[in-house]
């Protein structure tokens, strides 16, 4: 039973101008759990995810990513550690080829990204690589499209297997269904408990039918702070919790 | 997609394909300032060339990189009055002349994109323009440039020695090989392992963080290679014209970069080239127009930003589905 704690907060909080956002969160998350950050609208889930990758400051706080403080460092140096997020838009490179975006991801481990002076068919030799992480979502017959033209769905998709590239011990996935189709959520819930095997999943998500599904832990974020904390069975029946969500008691 | 006005002005990313027509493209490029001499004159041609170099240097940045700088006059007239000063006062080869414009060129490249690249869009051409209306004041008051008069009657030398460049032919064929020799370099930055992670920077940069890209030196490095790069043109055009003047550091050359780059077609590997030779053929040609070129220059751009956006080679390069 490993009860290690991989990513931990500490009375985490961010201010703007006077709003506070994100008020005192204390997130534990075990590694290798699938572990999901709900709450309404406006609870500050994506302002914990931009803290946790520092493409925001915390105003005050610390965070500690396997016992080591690394709330002072970039958000390069934290995805460098294998902390490696997703955005609640699709992050993909529109106009690159599918491939390419997943190839981009692997080329930094080869330590050429500055040689402007080689040819690029020196990245042929991440082809194979790549097209195995196409593989694992379904991508590869798309390989030489150029992404822009993909279907929504299938970009979520290419994002993850983008993010895999990156190997994380740790995958933060902001609102992975979001704006999905129906038969898509499916398609990437399942793609989610697939690549989480080795691996530790924190994720934003509304769809609760996503949550219920797959997630081992529940965090309930309100106002910045945290309602409650446990598995799904025992969140759900958190009478506040409820009350976030329905905005009244429930009879 | 959110960035729909901005995809439609950028080209599609090439496979393997379509490297061969880029390889064709610059055959034909290159045949083309070979025989043109036969029916246009040499020095107009090599100030198309100096030009194209010049906008081929802003379109690594823009086209590629995402970045619109609106200061790349400061690069293009360091190249010039450096290179001009070596040759005249130091008595410096020509080759070391280009060297010397290129290197301080680079340098302030370096300074300047130290500064500017912390910022994007409107704020990023605006430090760049606020940087090169600085020194084009320092080019205005300091003694080596000869203010208004600018560096005249600059020797163009001889060439290693060798290559006597008071010869029209000498000095064409030497522009001839430096603009190839930039372009080529220019087409390998964009086709390199660097130029993949700039295309992946212009396309999202914060997915290329969340990616452990320390984007920040991704486009310092671009920046300063643009930078040298403009500074060539401009040194090589400071021994075409044997001179070297305030003309090249005014703010209305950053402008015209921006116009030969659009009408050309930004984010494409020969666009820049047409875009040169397009509007100096107009300067030229139409010269008998007087002021009225600039008007008939205004009116060609409204409509390239109008009905064909993505410039004369990109809209090539969509009609061939390959991009140029």
């Amino acid at each position: 039973m490993s009860e290690e704690i991989i990513l931990e907060t500490r009375d985490l909080v961010r201010e703007f101008k006077g709003f506070i956002a994100v008020n005192g969160v204390n997130l534990r998350v075990q590694r290798g759990s699938i572990h999901a950050l709900i709450g309404p609208n406006g609870a500050g889930k994506t302002t914990v995810f931009n803290l946790l990758t520092k493409f925001l400051a915390p105003t005050s706080g610390t965070i500690f990513y396997k016992s080591e403080d690394i709330t002072g460092e970039s958000p390069a140096d934290i995805a460098r550690r294998g902390v490696v997020r997703s955005f609640q838009i699709s992050a993909v490179f529109p106009h690159l080829t599918v491939l390419e975006n997943v190839r981009v991801a692997l080329q930094r481990a080869m330590g050429n990204s500055f040689q402007f002076w080689r040819s690029e068919r020196c990245l042929d030799t991440l082809t194979g690589r790549a097209i195995e992480l196409l593989q694992s979502v379904d991508l590869a017959e798309f390989a030489d499209a150029v992404t822009v033209e993909l279907p929504y769905g299938r970009k979520r998709a290419l994002e993850i297997a983008t993010t895999l590239a990156m190997d994380p011990e740790l995958m933060l996935l902001d609102e992975p269904t979001q704006g999905m189709a129906h038969e898509d959520v499916g398609r990437v819930t399942a793609l989610i408990k697939k690549v989480s095997v080795n691996r530790t999943v924190l994720m934003v998500e509304h769809n609760m039918s996503v949550v219920a599904g797959i997630s081992d832990r529940i965090t309930v974020l309100q106002r910045g702070q945290i309602l409650a904390e446990g598995p799904y069975a025992e969140v759900s029946n958190n009478p506040e919790v409820m009350e976030a969500y329905l905005g009244t008691g429930h009879d | 997609m959110s960035d729909t006005s901005q995809a439609s002005a950028t080209v599609p990313a090439r496979t393997s394909a379509s490297l061969r027509h880029q390889g064709v493209a610059f055959v034909v490029l290159g045949a083309f300032f070979l025989t043109a001499p036969l029916a246009m004159y040499p020095v107009f041609l090599m100030k198309v060339m100096c030009f194209a170099l010049f906008a081929a240097a802003f379109n690594l940045l823009i086209g590629y990189v995402g970045l619109l700088s609106f200061g790349h006059a400061m690069f293009l007239a360091t190249g010039g009055y450096l290179s001009a000063h070596a040759a005249k006062v130091w008595g410096l080869p020509p080759e070391m002349a280009l060297l010397t414009g290129t290197a301080a060129a680079a340098v302030l490249g370096l300074a300047a994109g130290l500064i500017a690249i912390r910022r994007q869009g409107i704020y990023f051409a605006m430090i760049t323009l606020a940087l090169s209306q600085m020194v084009f004041f320092f080019y205005l008051q300091t003694p080596f440039t000869h203010g208004e008069d600018g560096i005249q009657a600059v020797p163009r030398g001889m060439l290693f020695g060798v290559f006597d460049l008071s010869n029209v032919w000498a000095m064409y064929f030497f522009v001839y090989a430096v603009t190839g020799a930039g372009l080529l370099l220019i087409y390998r930055i964009v086709h390199s392992p660097f130029g993949q992670v700039l295309q992946a920077i212009r396309e999202n940069e914060q997915r290329a963080i969340s990616l452990g890209y320390r984007t920040d030196r991704y486009k310092l490095l671009a920046f300063v290679l643009s930078a040298a790069l403009a500074g060539l043109a401009g040194a090589t055009k400071s021994l075409v014209f044997q001179l070297a003047s305030l003309t090249d550091a005014h703010w209305s050359m950053s402008g015209e970069v921006v116009l030969m780059t659009l009408l050309g077609g930004l984010g494409t590997v020969f666009g820049p080239v047409a875009g040169a030779f397009t509007l100096l053929a107009m300067e030229n040609y139409l010269a008998q127009l007087g002021s009225w070129v600039t008007v008939v220059q205004g009116v060609i751009f409204v409509i390239c930003v109008l009905t064909f956006r993505r410039g004369i080679i990109g809209e090539l390069g969509r009609v061939i589905k390959r991009p140029l």
